[in-house]
């Protein structure tokens, strides 16, 4: 089967910066993929670039083989191309069940429906209700997403990405600034995930990565270093001196 | 051909004015993203400072050398007990508090100055006119006027380009995070460009006080001018402010003095009569639409 | 028992009663006071769907009452002066030239759509300052109260008065529902975070547009009114001060709630009306009240119980 995400000699400069750097990759449907690199290595970027909030410099993005690298955000989240964001981006007024139903009702056809109440739309409520089960918040379905727990808020971040109906989730340091029983439970909750959608993970905690992934590509300055397995990537001397080498001496 | 010379000097002249006044408010929506509605208002008080000082002392240069000072420590006090509370706040409580002072300060000099207009002589030095061309006389004051506003928007060019504070003013208005970063004082930056703009929107006001009628109300109709100048130049920038307000004020003048006899010629006189005296004044309206259309930060939007 | 019902229920039920405290006082200004109010809470109420549900904090709103207020003088001018009518036109006027220039100024983001509003609407101002063939700045006068459907109800100056009520009201109903529905939730999803609502997959730029033309519409309807009230339009009805009293209304009443702007439109201009009676000088004191509240921020509730 052919590649769900393809990208073509992706480049990005900010000025001087050259965050991404003829960036070749393919995303096989139904695997895990995760990429990993130091910090500022342009991972954020990319997956930017990916997602539609930043325009490449040079280059060309596939999805399910139609080039969408002249789309907007919401055209490609509208084809099934769905990001989560690594400092969770919620609607901090709504409740969490509102977030996850609004979320719902991109996926529900038109929303220029302008007299029925949406809060009594029972099945977007539903459909919500399902993804907040899944990620362990079925208890939180009333609080304000503002009120709730840092960890509760990335989780919350994960049920709203699951109500988009993604055909690829690209999912932005999930782990990032979680406690260890937390870290625990989002990793068991991608374990079964992983099994449904296919992700593309950026992510520093190297023991999720190696946990989870079935396939890891590694970002330094902006350029793909390496492509492969997971053990593979851990042996490859070329990773262990661009990469893990820096961190030990850091 | 004379007339189309009086009327460039007079679109020109207009042009300068919207210049003194947008060049302050520009940097301070562009450096505080402070939204004032007064800056307007602190003209009118320019004006009349103006006229009552001159008055006092009977002399024009020492009235307008008097009003500098007292339109700056008007400001700053309305910084200082008002504005200074409001930076970081939802622009809907900037937008509430400058319209309250806006009401304020017409009523306030309405209640000192009274509510007829006041007028203010033009100094013996520059009373008179020139010939332009044989019998074409323009006043003298007026191109006094456009020559003193270039050398004050020189002087600006060089403060905001080569100066140390300049530089800070630009740093301000290209990306706010970055001067606390810098270590700026970002307190006593806001105060330099605040005082800035009011000392620039109180000349302005000196400047005309000779030519326009100084009466409440002025500074309301110059307000709503001087935003499309910023819309038109780009927000934060001194170089955008110059030349949309050139632009601004020659299209508006030219426009309607001469768009009504130009339109004749398209069609039937009394058609564009009609046409032409409600089409020119919105003019500048569509020259903004069309900039943001086709740009929406501004010809020259200051880097973000 | 459900509140979000019950509390407007009461507030409209005291309004309607209005009329009957009148008669004990001078009935005819009172009336008219309190016509104009509930008409200014209309105009206020629609702005306050746009700025505080929508986060599109329009300086142009007066343009939308004056446009309202024109399509009622010109359909009176040439015979079809019902009140049905008029609304029907207006209405569709109104967003049509909320359509047109909120898709340049919804371009800009912040500042710039303040100011570009704020320009248009002083584009429409000059507009009919220099159209002649209706009294340019002098404006024109309407020969008599629109008829409504064919009656001459409206005529009594208290049957107006319930006009404007039922239009209110009606206003109310229309904006809470639309506020409470699927694109309402889109709505307020742009203000609160525009980029994760393109994420989602919603161009923001629709949703803004339609939500500009509803609130013309409604604001229009409130300039038909108010022509009739007047029984006279000229351009003042538009000027930006007017749109910047919208704004004042709509923000002392609480940003986002569409009760409160009709309870900050009555409360500024009875307030305005109560100081215009013992000074002259009514911005003096005005004018500083607003800078206070606005110091305190939230609006009159933030007076009484304390800002941010």
């Amino acid at each position: 089967m052919s590649a769900i995400l393809r990208l073509e000699g992706l480049s990005k400069r900010f000025g001087a910066l050259a965050v991404s750097q003829d960036i070749c990759l393919e995303l096989a449907p139904g695997r895990l993929h995760a990429l990993i690199g130091p910090n500022g290595a342009g991972k954020t970027s990319l997956i930017n670039q990916i997602s539609g909030a930043l325009a490449p410099d040079a280059g060309r993005i596939f999805f399910e083989d139609e080039d969408v690298t002249r789309l907007g955000l919401a055209q490609r989240a509208r084809r099934g191309l769905v990001r989560s964001f690594q400092v969770a981006s919620l609607f901090d007024g709504f409740s969490a069940l509102d977030n996850v139903a609004l979320a719902a009702q991109a996926r529900a056809g038109s929303s220029f429906r302008f007299f029925a109440r949406a809060g009594k739309a029972a099945d977007l409520n539903a459909k919500a209700r399902v993804a907040l089960d899944r990620v362990g918040l079925g208890e939180r379905v009333g609080r304000r997403a503002g009120e709730l727990s840092h960890g509760e808020r990335r989780l919350l971040e994960i049920a709203v990405a699951l109500a988009c109906q993604p055909r690829l989730l690209l999912l932005d340091e999930p782990f990032a600034g979680l406690g260890v029983e937390e870290s625990a439970e989002a990793l068991a909750l991608l374990q079964t995930l992983k099994t449904e959608v296919t992700m593309l993970l950026v992510e520093h905690d190297m023991e999720a990565v190696f946990a989870l992934a079935d396939d890891v590509s590694v970002l330094v300055g902006g350029r793909l270093i390496a492509s492969g397995a997971p053990e593979a990537i851990r042996q490859s001397p070329a990773v262990r001196e661009a990469y893990l080498g820096e961190e030990e001496a850091a | 051909m004379a007339l189309l010379l009086v009327q460039t000097l007079n679109g020109l002249q207009l042009g300068i004015i919207l210049f003194l006044i947008s060049a302050g408010l520009t940097l301070v929506f562009g450096v505080m993203n402070f939204v004032n509605l007064a800056h307007g208002a602190q003209y009118m008080v320019g004006a009349y400072l103006a006229a009552w000082l001159i008055g006092l002392t009977g002399n024009f240069w020492l009235g307008l050398a008097l009003t500098l000072p007292a339109t700056l420590a008007f400001g700053l006090a309305l910084e200082a007990l008002i504005y200074r509370h409001l930076y970081n706040r939802d622009p809907l409580d900037q937008i509430l508090a400058t319209f309250g002072l806006i009401l304020f300060i017409d009523e306030g000099v309405k209640t000192i100055w009274g509510a007829e207009p006041i007028s203010v002589d033009t100094p013996a030095a520059l009373a008179g006119g020139v010939a332009l061309m044989p019998g074409l006389l323009y006043p003298i004051y007026r191109l006094a006027l456009i020559g003193a506003g270039l050398a004050v928007a020189a002087l600006l060019y060089l403060i905001v380009n080569h100066t140390r504070v300049g530089m800070r003013v630009r740093a301000g208005a290209s990306n706010s995070a970055m001067i606390s970063a810098l270590g700026i004082d970002i307190g006593r930056l806001f105060l330099i460009v605040f005082g800035l703009g009011a000392t620039l929107a109180g000349l302005a006001g000196a400047l005309v006080a000779p030519i326009l009628s100084v009466e409440p109300g002025m500074g309301d109709s110059v307000l709503i001018l001087v935003f499309v100048v910023i819309v038109i130049g780009g927000v934060g920038s001194i170089r955008g402010a110059f030349l949309g307000a050139l632009l601004v004020g020659l299209i508006d003048t030219l426009g309607r003095a001469f768009g009504p006899a130009l339109l004749d010629l398209a069609m039937n006189p009394s058609a564009a009569s009609q046409t032409g005296r409600s089409l020119t004044p919105m003019l500048i309206y569509l020259l903004m639409a069309g900039v943001l259309f086709v740009r929406p930060s501004g010809l020259f939007p200051v880097k973000r | 028992m459900n509140w979000r019902a019950v509390v407007p229920g009461f507030g409209f039920a005291a309004l309607a009663l209005v009329p009957l405290a009148a008669r004990w006082g001078p009935e005819a200004y009172a009336l008219n006071l309190a016509t104009r109010a509930l008409i200014f809470a209309l105009a206020a109420m629609s702005l306050q769907f746009m700025l505080g549900c929508g986060g599109l904090v329009s300086f142009g709103q007066a343009a939308y009452l004056g446009l309202g207020a024109y399509a009622a003088a010109i359909l009176a001018r040439y015979g079809g002066g019902d009140l049905l009518l008029e609304a029907g036109t207006a209405i569709p006027a109104a967003a049509l030239f909320a359509v047109a220039t909120s898709a340049i100024s919804l371009r800009a983001k912040g500042v710039y759509y303040i100011m570009s509003t704020l320009a248009f609407g002083q584009m429409l101002y000059f507009f009919f300052v220099s159209l002649s063939a209706l009294g340019g700045d002098d404006g024109v006068t309407l020969d008599a109260r629109a008829r409504l459907a064919g009656t001459d109800w409206l005529a009594s100056d208290r049957a107006f008065y319930y006009a404007a009520l039922a239009a209110l009201a009606l206003g109310y109903l229309l904006l809470d529902r639309i506020v409470g529905s699927r694109f309402g939730r889109v709505l307020g999803a742009i203000r609160q975070n525009p980029l994760r609502v393109r994420a989602l997959g919603f161009e923001p730029f629709r949703y803004q547009l339609a939500a500009c033309a509803i609130s013309a519409a409604l604001c229009a309807v409130a300039g038909v009114l108010l022509a009739n009230l007047n029984s006279f339009v000229s351009p003042a009805f538009m000027t930006w001060q007017r749109s910047g009293d919208l704004i004042v209304m709509t923000v002392l009443g609480g940003v986002g709630s569409l009760g409160g702007a009709i309870l900050g439109a009555l409360a500024y201009l009875l307030a305005s009306e109560l100081v215009s009676t013992y000074t002259e000088h009514s911005g003096l004191w005005i004018g500083p009240a607003l800078v206070l509240v606005a110091l305190r921020g939230r609006g009159l509730a933030g007076l009484v119980w304390g800002g941010r």
